[in-house]
Formats: structure tokens, C-alpha cells, sequence
């Protein structure tokens, strides 16, 4: 066998090691017992329904969702700040400023939870909510859209809007008009990339969420009832079917922004 | 200045906060209020406590495992991917590995409990089988299942900046090599390992620091073995009301994974200089 077979057959197995978890999902979210665990017993859609009429669950899926949008928007906007500046002549300290801009991308989570927690309550003494979530997903995502956008903007031919400029156009109406239309599909993978992160972050919203739980956080207080899990289970299947459809949009956006920008796919998100 | 509202906001939500992390590291909780008086009393604290030096010991000890399995593990595939598929396959293999890494982080790891449980799907596998007669005990609530479940949440974080690094290497190097007579092998480890250097640090950095900071895998996979610093830490603040010590263990347990990762990053400088 010539090692390029088995390298292939190695990398199926690792996406097989990847997608374990998730192929189960499924499996127990339809499976008719309350004990996850094998033997299955049956079919049934009776978790999906136990959802349907929990009014915390709402009350948390709509929290998170209010939440991730926000965060989408926000770090959409300072994301397009930052890649059109980077994208731009370079300022003095520009690679030392780009660089902190990013530094949540390898900072651990706990770090950024703990340190806005302290300003937050002890020096502010304000009270926990939605907005200090969104406050910290925005800081956490920024880096991602960052990413993301800087693709968008540095592929972009200048001559294109000094073209727009020359023929009449202000530098604002050139942007409109120009450059936002060409880097949009970087911009609506962005945003989608951001409110996929934020609906699913965990580690940062258990510790500034005020009374009312984000959704993950709804979730970790299941995953302490084992009467719960079947409904945990059903309720991950949705989302991962959620997730996964927004991820296809996001990357169907971010190659035809590769595509209009005249470029060759070179593959993912970061 | 265009660069000014992301460096502001960052200035305000990162670089602020953390300054006031290292700030209340030097005071102490007195019951309801923050005594502002400059000590090191933490610090020694720390010092002093076997079980915070031992949390932070096997801390140090998982993040590094976590990294050592997702490098090596991740490494292959990242080469097969931008070596062997065809280019117009590639980014379709590259959001395959992304997709399960933005799918639901509690419920994924809750899900290796499922696996590796009692009543999981590797123990029922094997007993189905006739391999074992019992199930096993020792799958679940241990460090190891730690470093499975966290090697598995980290991997794309690996394959990616690998991943670029790989496709940024001049091919014609490669065949250069092959024409002066190199084998397969020593043409991989003198040309292409060190000109996917950068990408392999990178994806070191990526796992190893983010790594020291979770929580939520320690608290379901680890047992009563198993918990880390950042658990710890968790419990500081949002259960004993003592933001000050959790601050001086958070402090502790970055400056230690931070200087692990330069001592990491100069001794890699060392060995590519002696490669050229």
C-alpha cells in the first residue's frame, strides 16, 4: 500500500473520531428510554415534544438568541474596522495593534470570564445581565470576524474604489457603493460564524449571566437531572441540525466572496 | 482611524479588566468586602497549599497531553488533506473537520461520557463482543478521559493553522530535494517539518494556553481525580465569594502556561536554526 493510502485511510478514521459524538446524538434523542445508554429500546419523538412546551427552555433560547445576534452585529461592525484597517496604508504600530486586537483568539476563556467579572461587580457594581453577555461575546468574536473579514478586504483591488473616488464618488459613497457590495459575502460569514459562536459559548456566559440563563447555561443545569438527559439529547440534535445549516450557509457566502474577488479557494474559516 | 473602535473595545474589555485581575490579586477578601490593602498574601497562600500547586501541576500537566495528542494526531491529517486530495476537495475536507467543533461544546462533551461511561458505547461494544465480561471502570472519571474529550474539542484548532502552513511550502523544494537524492523520509523531515514550523507552533500555542482555562470538561469527565485549576478557580468566584485568591490562581496559571509556550517557542527557534 503507497502512503498515500494510508494516510487517506487514517484521515477517514480521525473524521470518524470527530463525528463520534455527534452520530450519537441522534441515536438517543429518538431513543424511547430515559437511561442513555445502550441497548436502544425504540423509537419515539416524545423528547421532542417534552420541549415543545418548556417555558424556561423558551425563555433561555430566546435570551441566547437576542444575544448572539447582538454579538453577530457588533462584532461584524469592529471586525470590518479592523480588516479595513489592516486592509489600509500601515499607521505606526499597526501589526502590535492588529495582534492585541486578536489576543482573545489564545487567551483562555476563563481568563476573559474572570477579568470582566471583577470590572463588572466589584469596581462597577453593576448588575448582571443580557448586555454584559454580549459585551463579552463580542470581545471574544471579534477576532473571528476579524478573520474572516480580512480575507474579504485584502483581496480587494484598490484601483476599484480610487476608480469610484475619480469618477465623482465621495470616499463614503465609494465605500457604499463599491466596497461593500464586493466584501458582503465575507460580512454575512461573519456574522453568521459570530452568532454561532455566541449561541453555543458556555464558559464565559456562566459567569455574566444575570438572573436569566443563556441557553448553554439552561443546558448545564439539565445535565444534573439523569431525567433530563433524553430531552438534553433532543434538544443538542436541533441545534447541531441549526448549526449545521448555518456553517453551510456561512461557507456558500465565503466562497462567493472568494470567487468575486477573482481568488482560489484556500479553504476555511481561520 | 478606522482601527480605533476595536482597539478601544479592546482596551476597555481586555486590556482594563485584566489589569484589574492583577490588582485584586494583591488584595484580600475580608467576609462581604475587598481589604485594598497591598499583600502577597494570596500568592503565598498558593505557595503554601499542596492541593492548589497539585491542581495546577496536573493542570499544566493536561494542557500539555491535550497538546502533544492534537499536534501529533492532527499533523497527518492536515498533510494528507493538503498534499494527496485534489485542490478542488480541499476546502470541502477543511469544513467537514470545522463542522463538529461549532456544534454544541456542552453537549459534545457530555456525549463522551456516553461513550466512555459504565453503560457507554465502548464498554457495551466490548462486552457485545465477548472481549471483556465486565464492563470497564477505569474509562471515565479520570485524567485520561479529560485528555480524550479535550484533545477531541481542540482538533480543528490544530489541522487549520497546520493545515495553511502545509500549503504555503513551494512544491518545487519538495521535488528539488527528491531530485538531490533524498528519501521520502528525510525529504519530510529536513524540507517539509521545518517549513511547516510556523503552523505547528501556532497550533501548539492555540491548544495549550486556551486548554488551561477549561472548566466544564474537568467538572464532567474528571471524577474527583481529575479537576483542574480552572475549576478551582470557577469555584473562587462564583461559590466561596473570593474573587481576589481566584484572581491570583488565574494570574498564576496563565503566567505559567504563557512561559511554558516561550520556553517552547525559543527552543523551536534553536532547533530550525541548526536545520538550515
Amino acid at each position: 500500500m503507497s502512503g498515500g493510502r494510508i494516510l487517506g485511510i487514517y484521515a477517514v478514521l480521525y473524521l470518524i473520531f470527530l463525528y463520534a459524538p455527534i452520530v450519537l446524538l441522534p441515536i438517543f434523542a429518538f431513543n424511547d428510554a430515559t437511561i442513555i445508554a445502550f441497548p436502544l429500546s425504540g423509537f419515539s419523538t416524545r423528547w421532542f415534544e417534552a420541549l415543545w412546551g418548556n417555558a424556561a427552555l423558551g425563555d433561555a433560547v430566546g435570551n441566547s438568541l437576542f444575544i448572539a445576534a447582538m454579538t453577530a452585529i457588533l462584532s461584524t461592525l469592529l471586525g470590518i474596522c479592523a480588516a479595513r484597517a489592516g486592509a489600509m496604508a500601515d499607521f505606526p504600530g499597526k501589526s502590535g495593534i492588529l495582534g492585541f486586537v486578536m489576543l482573545p483568539l489564545v487567551l483562555p476563556e476563563i481568563i476573559i470570564a474572570v477579568s470582566l467579572l471583577i470590572v463588572l461587580r466589584q469596581v462597577l457594581d453593576m448588575q448582571l445581565s443580557n448586555w454584559t453577555v454580549i459585551a463579552a461575546h463580542t470581545l471574544l468574536c471579534t477576532p473571528f470576524s476579524i478573520a474572516i473579514l480580512n480575507g474579504a478586504f485584502q483581496n480587494l483591488d484598490p484601483s476599484i474604489e480610487e476608480g469610484a473616488m475619480d469618477l465623482g464618488e465621495s470616499r463614503w459613497g465609494a465605500f457604499c457603493s463599491v466596497v461593500l457590495p464586493l466584501v458582503m459575502p465575507g460580512i454575512v460569514s461573519s456574522l453568521l460564524i459570530a452568532f454561532t459562536i455566541s449561541l453555543d459559548e458556555f464558559i464565559i456566559a456562566f459567569f455574566l449571566t444575570g438572573s436569566n440563563p443563556t441557553m448553554p447555561v439552561y443546558i448545564w443545569g439539565l445535565l444534573r437531572f439523569p431525567q433530563q438527559l433524553p430531552v438534553v439529547m433532543a434538544l443538542g440534535t436541533i441545534l447541531v441540525a441549526l448549526s449545521i445549516v448555518l456553517l453551510a450557509i456561512a461557507e456558500f457566502y465565503r466562497r462567493r466572496g472568494l470567487a468575486r474577488a477573482g481568488l482560489k479557494d484556500s479553504g476555511g474559516f481561520l | 482611524m478606522l482601527i480605533a473602535p476595536p482597539l478601544v473595545y479592546a482596551l476597555l474589555l481586555l486590556a482594563l479588566p485584566l489589569c484589574a485581575v492583577v490588582l485584586f490579586s494583591f488584595w484580600t477578601q475580608d467576609f462581604m468586602e475587598v481589604d485594598t490593602a497591598f499583600t502577597l498574601q494570596n500568592y503565598r497562600e498558593i505557595w503554601d497549599s499542596p492541593v492548589y500547586l497539585l491542581l495546577l501541576q496536573r493542570s499544566v500537566f493536561v494542557s500539555g497531553m491535550v497538546t502533544l495528542v492534537t499536534v501529533t494526531l492532527a499533523y497527518p491529517v492536515a498533510y494528507y488533506i493538503s498534499f494527496n486530495v485534489a485542490p478542488a476537495k480541499k476546502s470541502m475536507w477543511i469544513f467537514l473537520i470545522t463542522i463538529p467543533f461549532w456544534t454544541s461544546y456542552l453537549i459534545r462533551v457530555f456525549l463522551w461520557k456516553v461513550i466512555l461511561g459504565y453503560n457507554g458505547v465502548v464498554n457495551s461494544g466490548l462486552v457485545g463482543l465477548g472481549i471483556i465480561d465486565e464492563p470497564l471502570s477505569f474509562l471515565l472519571y479520570n485524567v485520561n478521559a479529560v485528555i480524550i474529550t479535550l484533545a477531541h474539542a481542540f482538533a480543528p484548532f490544530a489541522i487549520l493553522p497546520i493545515f495553511v502552513a502545509l500549503e504555503k511550502i513551494d512544491r518545487s523544494l519538495l521535488e528539488a530535494s527528491r531530485d538531490l537524492g533524498e528519501g521520502r523520509i528525510r525529504t519530510f523531515l529536513r524540507v517539509t517539518l521545518p517549513l511547516s514550523m510556523p503552523g505547528l507552533v501556532a497550533a501548539v500555542l492555540i491548544v495549550f494556553i486556551p486548554t488551561i482555562g477549561d472548566y466544564v470538561t474537568p467538572e464532567l469527565m474528571g471524577g474527583a481525580g481529575g479537576k483542574l485549576i480552572a475549576n478551582m478557580i470557577q469555584t473562587q468566584f462564583l461559590q466561596l465569594n473570593n474573587a481576589p485568591l481566584g484572581a491570583a490562581l488565574a494570574l498564576v496559571a496563565m503566567v505559567c502556561v504563557t512561559a511554558i509556550a516561550l520556553v517552547f517557542i525559543v527552543l523551536n527557534r534553536r532547533w530550525l536554526r541548526r536545520q538550515v
